[in-house]
């Protein structure tokens, strides 16, 4: 096997996989500590709760961020070691300022917060969580500029033909940087609020399933409350209630901000990456009009195999000029201008062992960013659609009591995801050939690219890279599994799992010594009381 | 002289060591889980040391390796490349490693709790073995050819020194755990870990001081060996104070020992950064692995800031959690019931 073909795999799944728990880290993170803000200025109780709540399932899934995010760090240099002798004089900078400046911040800081409940002042507290969540904002910034730069060099010269950095600030202020980076912050927040939403929409369907609630006859609820079901008093709706409709405004906000910066970051593909782009169209000619379906054969150079079955005239030029003549131009356009530029076939270097002097495919594999850019759009729009629905559903107080609205709604989880994903595996998978995309229309800098066949770590076998690549994949999936049941397991125990304290608190005075003229077992309980932990691993 | 790669080997040093003095106890910690915490109790306060600070520590690895890539681009390239296995080794380590503190407490069943404390305490295992080993070559050399790239197959790198370096670290994780314990407990999980410490502490530093010793004898430079003086009298001092029950100071002594240790190790091979064992003109050195001097004067700017404040709130996370954890602070487990009306009528609000 082609170990290129390997590593890319690789590099795809472990990213993919990591950028599952990172949206929802970076999502769910301001939520949090919004809504602990909230309760340390109001001392509301339901505030606590959402904070307490959301804050467990956070935790839960942040450490698979953590524990994946280690293997994007080491793996440039185990299996893309000529990209990273090639680019490191550049890349590793946003890499090691993403150390220095935001994971130190971000893992120091949280486990002040996990640990500093009761122990450390109420607003230090809470300021060690905006402290982390802070560096998990930086953190995704540094590590895009890093990918931006890959999009779109800036900031450098060649020196015998390797990059070397002459402008950081041109790096940091990428305009691809900061308009991904914006796009996937939204994208994170739409995750994150759709989340909140399908969570507590659950809960309020199951108050209403065990008869907790009832709706009057014109379909406000009438909020009750069992006892004997840990967690769902009256306040319980409450929390539901407010936690559903700040994710509904939450997601819809997300969506907002990734409609308007992917907008942005379109046009700049345009400029940039114009064959990108025209992959994203499976657009084989000039043109203006933006496909909704194609088919045929995506994948083909020959303009005859595709068939537009539904186009929007102009649209395609307003996405990429803003008007609705410019004529974008198609792939049997661009890809001659390329051959020009780049040469018809990999240098005929050693290096590159079989893969030298083989010819270059221009053109990435359209089925995938085609579609990719679909879905992205298709599911980005499902779920802002669902979130205004919910809102409109649920405007008496609570939600139907119809179990599949309640399936939908927690399916809905998934759609800003999956927009996430698509997105990635669009513009990554459509910057091959390349690992460093040379721009034609150079506001980069001119000349400095990288075949991705040419990035590869030349002395590493390709059974070395299956074996990693199995690995990581089962471990992976068995990890994933693990988390799926963990974040189930703690959102059917509702606010009970979150915070036993609060309903559990005489549980010390109803163990075995229990004797009030035993001084010892008072002692005990004294130090129980005042010692105890309010949290432990 | 090259002014700038020199700054940038002594801050990747310095990231090096500071991720064996912190990481270091917290890798032990986990190995002692499965060693010496006979107690899932135990086994609670053990882990509860290291709870609010081990994922800090553990940066102090993620930056050392960023580092590395942005000032030595080829250092990080060829190193990697060429100990491709025990790399991916080390990530599924500290992998499991992670997963198994935040989840272990998320279960009560036996079976759950055993497997993640396997998967913390075999985690910390392989991963401190696998941080030996890649630091045991990359100062005693691979079979790099004139690109950088490991010549030999994919095992080309398991030599005595991989070997050697790996139970260097796992040793001293051990020993530096145990009076790390010691110190930050009470009850029996303090008590056992001082004995541990004074007893088998001078077998398992055994490892270590022999790398350090051998790198020694393989240079040319003397003036190392004042370092080497100065981690003797650190680790005997642990000892003898760990014999009295002066923890802290114990400690302080095994910090001491690892700082000036390896300090050693990193001055008696600069200024080469990875040697080629096939032949020294391949060698990697910091003038010819090193980033342009524009990209480390960025850097140094940026380190400069940052480095002394992670250390200022670093320490102040230690001196937040600063008290001894023992039985008494550790909560019951209690089981995730879901908030759902069982049949009876009523949900079991049994713990």
């Amino acid at each position: 096997m082609d170990p290129v073909e390997i590593a890319r795999w690789q590099f795809g799944i472990t990213t993919v996989y990591h950028f599952w728990l990172v949206p929802l880290t970076l999502g769910l993170g301001p939520v949090v500590a919004i809504m602990q803000t909230l309760w340390v200025r109001t001392g509301k109780e339901r505030y606590l709760r959402i904070t307490k709540f959301f804050g467990k399932l956070y935790l839960i899934n942040f450490i698979l961020g953590v524990a994946t995010g280690l293997v994007q760090e080491f793996q440039f240099g185990m299996a893309w070691s000529e990209y990273s002798r090639f680019v490191g004089d550049v890349f590793g900078a946003p890499l090691a300022m993403e150390g220095l400046l935001a994971f130190f911040f971000e893992s120091t800081f949280l486990g002040l917060w996990i640990f500093g409940w009761d122990r450390l002042p109420k607003k230090i507290h809470l300021a060690t969580l905006w402290m982390a969540v802070a560096g998990s904002v930086f953190s995704a910034y540094f590590i895009i500029v890093a990918n931006s730069w890959m999009q779109h060099p800036v900031g450098v010269e060649l020196v015998d033909g390797r990059p070397v950095m002459n402008d950081i600030w041109a790096v940091l202020t990428n305009n691809t940087a900061i308009a991904a980076f914006t796009h996937s912050i939204f994208g994170a927040i739409a995750v994150g609020g759709g989340f909140l939403l399908g969570i507590s929409w659950y809960h309020l369907w199951r108050r209403r399933k065990d008869g907790i609630d009832r709706v009057d006859t014109q379909g406000y609820v009438v909020v009750g409350e069992n006892t004997s079901i840990a967690g769902r008093d009256n306040e319980d709706h409450r929390v539901w209630l407010t936690a559903l409709r700040i994710g509904a405004v939450v997601a819809i906000v997300g969506f907002g901000g990734v409609a308007i910066t992917g907008d942005i970051q379109g046009k700049l593909i345009f400029d940039q990456q114009p064959l990108k782009m025209a992959a994203a169209e499976a657009a084989c000619t000039d043109g203006t009009s933006f496909s909704v379906l194609s088919i045929g054969d995506l994948g083909s150079s020959d303009c005859n195999d595709v068939a537009g079955i539904i186009e929007i005239p102009g649209l395609l030029s307003f996405l990429a000029h803003g008007d609705f003549t410019t004529e974008v131009k198609g792939v049997a356009t661009l890809v001659p201008e390329y051959q020009a530029l780049y040469g018809t076939n990999i240098p005929d270097d050693p290096i590159y062992g079989d893969r030298a002097g083989t010819e270059i495919n221009y053109v990435p594999l359209m089925e995938v960013t085609y579609w990719g850019f679909r879905l992205m759009i298709g599911f980005g729009g499902l779920a802002a659609f669902a979130a205004v629905v919910a809102l409109w559903l649920t405007r008496k107080g609570t939600v139907p009591a119809s179990k599949w609205i309640m399936r939908l709604a927690i399916l809905g989880i998934l759609a800003p995801f999956a927009a996430n994903s698509a997105g990635w595996v669009f513009t990554e998978m459509g910057r091959q050939p390349f690992s460093v995309v040379p721009n034609p229309n150079p506001s980069g800098v001119d000349g400095v690219f990288m075949f991705t066949a040419a990035s590869v770590s030349p002395g590493v076998s390709a059974g070395e890279m299956l074996f990693s690549l199995i690995t990581l994949t089962a471990v992976y999936a068995v990890l994933l599994v693990v988390e799926v049941k963990l974040l189930v397991k703690y959102t059917r125990g509702g606010i009970n799992s979150a915070m036993p304290e609060a309903f559990h608190k005489d549980e010390h005075d109803d163990g075995e010594h229990n004797d009030p003229n035993d001084p010892d077992a008072a002692a005990t309980r004294r130090a129980n009381k005042d010692d105890v932990l309010s949290f432990a691993y | 002289m090259d002014v700038l790669p020199t700054i940038w080997f002594i801050a990747v040093a310095f990231l090096w060591i500071g991720y064996l003095v912190l990481e270091g106890f917290d890798l032990g910690v986990g190995m002692h889980m499965l060693l010496t915490g006979r107690t899932n109790k135990r086994r609670r306060v053990m882990l509860n040391t290291i709870g609010p600070v081990w994922d800090g520590n553990e940066v102090w690895l993620i930056t050392a390796g960023a580092a590395i890539f942005a000032a030595f681009p080829f250092w990080y390239a060829s190193l990697l490349s060429a100990l491709y296995l025990p790399v991916l080794f080390l990530l599924l380590g500290l992998i499991f490693r992670a997963v198994a503190i935040e989840w272990r407490g998320k279960g009560t069943s036996k079976r759950w709790v055993r497997t993640w404390d396997l998967a913390l305490g075999l985690g910390s295992f392989v991963a401190a073995f696998m941080v030996g080993a890649l630091l045991g070559l990359t100062t005693t050399g691979l079979p790099l050819n004139e690109n950088g790239d490991r010549v030999g197959g994919a095992f080309a790198w398991f030599t005595p020194y991989a070997l050697l370096g790996g139970f260097a670290v796992v040793g001293f994780c051990l020993a530096h755990a145990a009076i790390f314990l010691a110190l930050k407990s009470d009850g029996p999980v303090r008590h056992n870990s001082r004995k541990f410490f004074v007893r088998w502490g001078p077998l398992v530093l055994l490892p270590i001081v022999a790398w350090v010793l051998v790198i020694q004898y393989n240079s040319d430079k003397l003036w190392p060996l004042a370092l080497i003086l100065i981690a003797v009298i650190g680790v005997v001092a642990a000892w003898i104070f760990a014999r009295k029950g002066r923890e802290g100071r114990a400690f302080t002594g095994m910090a001491v020992f690892i700082v000036a240790g390896a300090a050693s190790i990193f001055a008696n091979v600069f200024p080469v950064v990875l040697p080629s064992t096939l032949d020294p003109a391949f060698n990697l050195t910091v003038s010819n692995a090193s980033s342009g001097d524009y990209t480390l004067g960025v850097m140094t700017w940026v380190a400069a800031f940052a480095l002394p404040l992670i250390m200022a709130y670093q320490a102040w996370s230690y001196w937040v959690f600063r008290r001894r954890v023992s039985d008494h602070h550790i909560p019951d487990a209690h089981s995730i019931i879901p908030a759902i009306l069982t049949k009876a009528g009523s949900a079991t609000t049994k713990k």
